[in-house]
């Protein structure tokens, strides 16, 4: 065996690294050094997400396939994965606060761990062109995601959660798992590649079980209505810090894994088979995902619907079904970290602060704590699409690209999608009129946050204020993927 | 990029949104605000100065001091600008309004938060009418429209909540269907081959949008535009946002906000899908009909001065996207001028609205009499404005109302002697009667609340307008009996716009 083809997967040695060093400090650190331990972790973070994008470094430096052709890196793959590694910086950052923590003392080193290799195993699944290594992605990426739900361990909700999510995550593996040996049966491998040219345009029932289970499996992930059932109670149940890990890294990385074996895999059946299939869910992950978010009170769930909703409008970038359509999912994804993290981290400050997390707690915020408030009108009016903050942008580019395929059909769904963003912009308005324009007395008091939680939002709001108005971001991404060989597997 | 004096528009009130960032107390904030509003008011000037002399050598480009500068290159999004007599108009119209409501909110609550949003309000507005880039004509939109939301809900009266919430939706519900339809219209702006665009101006020269896809864009985005227009039945959130609003809010918003709707029509509905709008306008010509007499009837029974007034603005924005459906210039000069007859009156009206209720504390007509005794000034003021609204010569409604008829009742002809129907000669005669109706609530609330006897002695006490409200005033005034005494210039100006070109697009 050729040992070299090692140095294709730099960014996952890297991030292997990573966690190798931050297990050894866990491990061998004496006891009053261990308080350095995040801080240690998020510099570590912090290094291999800039040596990501410079291509002497970690960067791929064009397209590299390794293993027999069952693991492939290029650009536009160190693109989405610099992207996540930028979420899981903030992440760290907001985190610091909370396993400094009395009660997680104990417990520091594994949510560092568990969220390590959960990265990994994300990035498995964005690089691979197998599908054995997609599921040993899928599983890594899932599995310690569970434990880390449960990290609360002297909360009855953080258990609750925890086991909800363990059922979903290996019912959905079995289901996926079950589609791909119906794939396999018909095509006789389990090469990206192989399966693309073997399944041409011949549609059969067994084909779409098969795609069916497929796309239910990573919907479970992703969760799309009706698979969605697990995510507000796990949302709700999870410490904040790990609420938002799974709300944004998680949820993005599935979503580009999604795109690239929706076209790569199953490409050449689109208009036959899963373009109905996807149209259909995103109508009704975006239409349920709003009309139960306006009920919610718990700011958790809120945020947990709203991600559903959210999760149904990067899904428009994967029936685009062309380069734009893949910029824009990858931009999209990229504004929603910065805007749901901003939201995260002000929900975060509060509990850690006062452990209220209602939304009738935030009546009046604005008194209180303006900047905490301003924060997070900035993070709905993102969420919401309202310019010149850059959910406005990422929302019209998806549509853009997601119109850009031309027939009436998506004309009908963006229509539906715009008009779900009025929902939206109902229930997100409900939380800046709490915070603004109610004249209640404020449950909140007045309190600093700690440093790192002040950093990790001036970090969000700046980028939430920057992304947009600056089109470096996402014409570059443009770029990127206008001249991937990936856009070889678009058809039209 | 800052050598093109348009960029100023937007440039300044980003620095006085900074500058209102670092102000440390009331004074600095009403500083900052004057300075900003009067630096836009002699921009505005200045810009129409140079417009004229420009025109006035012979040049014949449809828009002047354009300038276009690559944003999201790929796309083809630029930041291009550029202005005709519509847009100075417009310019002109909408810094006086702010330099007036900056008067007018002089003793406002938690100011700097109010200035803030004020700004940013005025911001998109600029943004918008320099625009001539669908892109970021569409941003500057609905970065006009979300600060509504706050400065209702927080510094608002009444149903405030309601009204904001009701406001934002409607008006985010009429951008949803615009954005769907600026979309579509950038996939079809160029033939087979070209680069597509999203400029407004090359879009035209193209003229390449089949005419199956501009029966199904026009609609979208004329309805789009048309929300903000308050047409039927798309204009509810218009009398509740407006009686909530504080007053230089709704100044601002039925002043210059609602004019963006009929602007969005003319620029982008119209002008690009000409063929849709000859098509399509009848459905429209009816619900602008309605608007008209509806809004106008409307206002005859409410009691409440806002809604009054709210109701009349129906009544004539209405008017405004019905001349513009005309597709005639007479029609159209009428409609702009209509426009900034409407805004500065309006603003007129609820400036004085909110003058006199920061001294009663009530709006109901019911509730008052007998002003012109005890605050003469603000009744004159009134009176004045009242007028213009019915249209009285000498002041702007008459010459805005007068040339919208003339003209709709040219093309009116024009359409049934070529035995096209008789849609729009029947609908000019109906609009016609809300002139009859205007004169009935004007009159009305004119002899109820100014003349008669004091309704309630407690108000014998109250004081007339103080400098600040009179500056505010004033000037508004001093504009409305301009456009009344010098149509003139304001036609000669406007007429500018109408170019070679617009006839040919148009095809008038």
């Amino acid at each position: 065996m050729d040992y070299s083809q090692f140095l294709a997967m730099k960014q996952e040695i890297g991030l292997l690294v990573v966690f190798l060093l931050v297990f050894l400090y866990d491990t061998f650190m004496p006891r009053g050094a261990q308080k350095g331990l995040p801080v240690f972790t998020t510099v570590l973070m912090l290094l291999i997400t800039l040596g990501g994008f410079c291509s002497y470094c970690l960067a791929p430096s064009g397209d590299i396939s390794a293993f027999a052709g069952m693991y492939a890196t290029s650009p536009v793959m160190a693109a989405i994965k610099n992207i996540l590694n930028v979420g899981v910086v903030i992440v760290l950052i907001q985190s610091i606060k909370w396993t400094n923590s009395e009660a997680m003392t104990m417990r520091r080193g594994e949510f560092y761990e568990l969220l390590l290799v959960t990265l990994f195993g994300m990035y498995l699944m964005i690089s691979c062109r197998h599908f054995l290594l997609f599921v040993i992605g899928l599983e890594c990426a899932s599995l310690p995601l569970a434990a880390m739900v449960a990290l609360d361990k002297n909360r009855y909700e953080s258990h609750e959660a925890a086991v909800k999510y363990i059922l979903t995550a290996v019912f959905s593996s079995a289901i996926f798992m079950m589609g791909l040996s119906f794939v396999y049966g018909l095509t006789g491998s389990m090469y990206f590649n192989d399966i693309y040219f073997a399944l041409t345009a011949e549609c059969n029932t067994m084909l779409v079980m098969a795609i069916a289970f497929v796309i239910a499996g990573i919907g479970f992930k992703l969760s799309l209505v009706p698979f969605h059932l697990w995510t507000a109670d796990v949302y709700q149940g999870a410490p904040t810090s790990v609420t938002s890990y799974l709300s944004v890294i998680s949820k993005g990385a599935t979503a580009f894994a999604f795109l690239v074996v929706m076209s790569q895999v199953f490409g050449a059946l689109y208009s036959q088979i899963w373009e109905w299939m996807l149209y259909a869910l995103i109508i009704l992950t975006i239409t349920i995902g709003n009309l139960f978010a306006i009920r919610q009170r718990n700011m958790k769930r809120f945020l947990a619907f709203s991600s559903i909703s959210q999760a149904g409008y990067i899904m428009l970038g994967v029936i685009a079904y062309n380069a734009m359509g893949m910029a824009a999912l990858m931009y999209y994804v990229l504004v929603y970290i910065f805007s749901n993290l901003a939201a995260f981290g002000v929900i975060g400050a509060i509990e850690n602060a006062t452990g209220k997390v209602s939304m009738d707690d935030y009546r009046g915020l604005y008194k209180t704590n303006p900047r905490l408030s301003v924060a997070m009108m900035l993070a709905m009016f993102s969420l919401a699409g309202i310019p010149p903050f850059a959910g406005f942008f990422s929302k019209f580019f998806i549509f853009t690209g997601a119109i850009n395929h031309g027939t009436v059909a998506i004309y009908v769904l963006v229509l539906i999608a715009l008009i779900n963003t009025i929902v939206s912009l109902y229930y997100y308005l409900l939380v800046v009129k709490a915070m603004f324009i109610s004249d209640d007395e404020c449950v909140v008091p007045t309190f600093r946050s700690a440093c790192s939680e002040r950093l990790g939002l001036w970090i969000t709001v700046g980028g939430i204020l920057v992304l947009g108005i600056v089109s470096f971001f996402y014409s570059s991404l443009l770029d990127l993927t206008a001249v991937s060989p990936m856009n070889a597997f678009f058809i039209g | 990029m800052f050598s093109n004096i348009l960029i100023y528009f937007v440039v300044i009130p980003v620095i006085m949104l900074a500058g209102l960032g670092l102000c440390r107390n009331i004074k600095q904030i009403r500083a900052v605000a004057v300075a900003g509003s009067t630096a836009l008011l002699a921009l505005s000037v200045y810009v129409l100065v140079e417009y004229l002399a420009i025109r006035a050598t012979g040049n014949n480009d449809p828009m002047l001091f354009t300038g276009s500068w690559s944003w999201f290159a790929p796309l083809h999004i630029n930041l291009a600008v550029g202005v005709d007599g519509i847009s100075i108009a417009m310019l002109i119209l909408s810094s006086f309004i702010v330099f007036a409501g900056s008067f007018a909110s002089w003793t406002i609550q938690q100011p700097k938060e109010f200035f803030l949003w004020l700004i940013l309000l005025s911001t998109g507005v600029f943004g918008f009418f320099i625009s001539v880039d669908l892109f970021t004509m569409f941003m500057f939109y609905e970065v006009a429209l979300i600060p509504m939301y706050l400065l209702i809900g927080v510094w608002g009266s009444g149903r405030k909540n309601y009204s904001a919430m009701k406001l934002t939706l409607m008006l985010m519900g009429g951008s949803a269907f615009l954005m769907l339809g600026l979309i579509g219209i950038y996939y079809h702006s160029a033939p087979e081959g070209s680069q597509l665009t999203w400029n407004i101006l090359e879009i035209a020269a193209y003229d390449a949008i089949p005419h199956g896809w501009q029966q199904f864009l026009f609609p979208m985005t004329f309805v789009g535009f048309g929300v903000l227009g308050a047409m039927f039945p798309f204009h509810t959130w218009s009398p509740d946002g407006h009686a909530s609003a504080p007053t230089a809010v709704s100044m601002l918003h039925a002043g210059v906000l609602m004019k963006l709707g009929g602007y969005g029509c003319f620029r982008v509905a119209i002008y690009l899908m000409p063929f849709a709008a000859k098509e399509l306008s009848f459905i429209f010509l009816i619900l602008t009909g309605i608007s008209v007499v509806y809004g106008a009837f409307c206002a005859c029974v409410k009691t409440d001065l806002k809604y009054i007034n709210a109701y009349s603005s129906v009544s004539h924005c209405g008017l405004v996207l019905f001349a513009i459906l005309m597709l005639n210039s007479t029609a159209m000069t009428g409609a702009i001028m209509q426009m900034l007859s409407h805004g500065l009156m309006t603003a007129l009206f609820f400036a004085l609205i909110g003058m006199i209720y920061g001294r009663t504390h009530t709006r109901e007509i019911t509730q008052m009499g007998g002003m012109m005794q005890i605050m003469p000034y603000l009744s004159v003021c009134y009176v004045i404005a009242g007028m213009a609204s019915l249209g009285l010569p000498g002041l702007s409604g008459f010459v805005a109302e007068m040339t919208i008829f003339v003209g709709s009742f040219k093309a009116g002809m024009a359409e049934y002697l070529a035995g096209a129907g008789s849609l729009k000669l029947v609908f000019t005669i109906i609009a016609c009667c809300s002139i009859v109706i205007t004169a009935v609530y004007i009159l009305r609330v004119v002899g109820k609340l100014l003349f008669g006897p004091v309704y309630d002695d407690h108000h014998r006490t109250l004081t007339d307008a103080t400098w600040w409200e009179r500056l505010s005033t004033v000037t508004l005034i001093l504009c409305v009996a301009a456009i009344g005494c010098f149509p003139n210039f304001f036609n000669n100006l406007i007429n500018t716009t109408f170019t070679p070109e617009i006839f040919r697009v148009l095809g008038m």
